[in-house]
């Protein structure tokens, strides 16, 4: 066994463990922070894929912006912040049901992929991700329509929201 | 390879053979050479913070008329260790009701995301900690896990004017983070990439004399990233007591503290990187690795003194206007420079240096002139409003 591998063993664990803590614990203050716990996780595997670029936007978009913004909803919108709710509700049977249908179909299909047992080859050397990246997201060639559509998406959810919150006089 | 050329690579190979020597893996004597470095990086800026709080203290003294410290050893230099072990035995409280992990959390996080900056510093052209081709990025994902551990220990305190405190604090670390992150991005178009070290390799002529707009953009979001004034809303002493590290006592509070002092100077250091050259000073850096450390840590030096200057000078801005600043002023204001610079980056990539050098500079001069003549009629406005309501409501009584 590589260092990686240990790592990503030791990554992927904590990482799936607080994925667990998020659904299972009580306070919604805490849930909240191991959903930061989980996300940061999700942004080591990112470093160890060689995404470096992903990995800080995870850092910067989901802990520094989302994440917050969840904690700030959350201590905004209950009245107490400790707050015990049930863990469970009348339909909890469906979700668990979707689940394990999404985890055994996700299993059957990747049993038919070969990927999972290749290794990846390593970058040329003096390779600039994310130059390339920056160019594939502007290239006509490349991916600039789903960017161009989904950066139009976020400018008409803004606008929205500035609309709602508007205050006339 | 001689000493006084790359003194990290002589020491890392020296090292590297004595642990083989000794039977030890590579791959093992590698990683223990790896943190050895971390460690020794992080004990000197540790030694180094403990000297900024003299610093701080003199310099404020200074600035109010005051003398500062000047009892314990030679212009007081001893003070902060008196400090220092006055913190260790002061008891350590917690209050009733407060979350223990996440309140112990805090402030260890508050002081890891600066030491975390520390990592992609050049300090040299031979030394730096990691070449990361997102520098830029890795900044302000450094400064989301400082704002993180600011509402952790608003909220675990479980204290109503930390967790104002805490929300006002990361209201305004939020919002600041735009124009910041945009601003940065200009020295990225110039140097055409976001690594710190290619940035700092770019900088021939300094980008501050590309973009002065730009540096005046980064150095006014790096305060309110610092929560300094005229932005310490987060603290706000007169109407929130401390903000949101009013229960820490002890060495807990101690890691806040050092940690703003050695955030400031590390802004002070990144204001220079960006903009001011980094380690570069008319060929300096190639003489000597240790000169370009001298270089860099003056220049970050000289940025630390401009925020302290700034914050002893100006008064506190309410937080209204402070977003408003934010919102309507500097983050179109960004946007709109941005776009210019990479228009005109764009336009004149063949023209003659001191023709793309001037016509920079001449875009953020007229950007300037026309943001600040917006700004005053706005502002005229809106004065005449407030007056006009004011004669109203007289014309009432």
């Amino acid at each position: 066994m590589t260092g990686e591998q240990i790592i990503f063993l030791v990554v992927a664990f904590f990482t799936l463990f607080s994925a667990l803590r998020v659904v299972t614990t009580g306070n919604l203050v805490h849930a909240a922070l191991w959903l930061i716990a989980t996300l940061f996780g999700v942004a080591v595997v990112f470093a160890l894929l060689d995404a470096g670029f992903l990995a800080v936007v995870q850092v910067v978009v989901y802990i520094g912006a989302i994440a917050i913004l969840f904690i700030f909803a959350v201590m905004l919108t209950r009245k107490d912040m400790r707050d015990q709710g049930p863990q469970l509700n009348k339909t909890w049977w469906f979700g668990a049901l979707l689940a394990v249908g999404t985890f055994s179909g996700l299993y059957f299909l990747l049993q038919g992929w070969n990927g999972l047992s290749k290794t990846a080859a390593d970058f040329p050397s003096g390779f600039d991700a994310v130059g390339e990246l920056g160019t594939a997201l502007t290239s006509p060639a490349a991916y600039v329509l789903p960017f161009e559509v989904a950066s139009v998406l976020l400018v008409a959810a803004l606008v929205g929201a500035v609309y709602v919150a508007f205050n006339r006089k | 390879m001689d000493f006084w050329n790359d003194p990290l690579k002589v020491a890392a190979d020296w090292l590297l053979g004595i642990l083989t020597g000794w039977g030890m893996p590579e791959i093992a004597a590698q990683i223990v050479i790896g943190f050895l470095g971390v460690l020794i990086l992080l004990s000197l800026l540790m030694v180094l913070d403990i000297f900024l709080v003299w610093i701080e203290r003199k310099v404020v003294s200074r600035f109010q008329s005051r003398i500062g410290p000047n009892r314990v050893g030679p212009f007081g230099l001893i003070q902060p260790f008196a400090d220092i072990i006055k913190l260790l035995i002061k008891e350590d409280i917690t209050p009733t009701g407060a979350d223990k992990v996440v309140y112990n959390l805090a402030p260890l996080l508050s002081m890891m995301s600066v030491l975390i900056l520390w990592a992609v510093v050049p300090l040299a052209p031979t030394m730096l900690g990691v070449d990361l081709n997102v520098g830029a990025l890795y900044i302000i994902a450094a400064g989301a896990i400082g704002t993180l551990s600011i509402i952790m220990a608003g909220w675990s305190s479980n204290n109503k004017y930390s967790l104002i405190g805490a929300f006002r604090e990361v209201a305004v670390l939020l919002s600041f983070e735009i124009p910041m992150l945009t601003v940065m991005l200009i020295p990225t178009i110039f140097a055409g990439s976001m690594g710190i070290a290619a940035i700092t390799n770019a900088q021939t002529i300094w980008f501050v004399f590309l973009s002065p707009l730009a540096a005046l953009i980064f150095l006014i979001a790096a305060i309110a990233e610092l929560g300094r004034s005229p932005f310490d809303m987060g603290e706000a002493e007169s109407e929130l007591v401390a903000g949101y590290n009013i229960e820490y006592s002890g060495m807990k509070f101690g890691m806040f503290y050092a940690g703003e002092l050695l955030h400031a100077f590390t802004f002070g250091g990144f204001l220079a990187i960006l903009f001011f050259g980094g380690y570069r000073f008319f060929g300096l850096e190639q003489v000597s690795p240790f000169l370009a450390i001298v270089v860099i840590l003056f220049k970050a030096m000289i940025g630390y003194w401009i925020i302290m200057w700034i914050k002893y000078t100006l008064l506190r801005i309410r937080i209204d206007h402070m977003l408003a600043f934010n919102w309507k002023f500097l983050t179109p204001l960004a946007f709109v420079l941005l776009m210019v610079t990479a228009f005109l980056n764009a336009l004149l990539a063949d023209a003659p240096g001191w023709f793309y050098i001037s016509s920079m500079f001449l875009s953020n001069v007229v950007l300037a002139w026309i943001a600040l003549e917006l700004a005053r009629s706005t502002s005229r406005k809106e004065r005449e409003k407030v007056e006009g309501a004011k004669k109203v409501a007289e014309a009432h009584h």
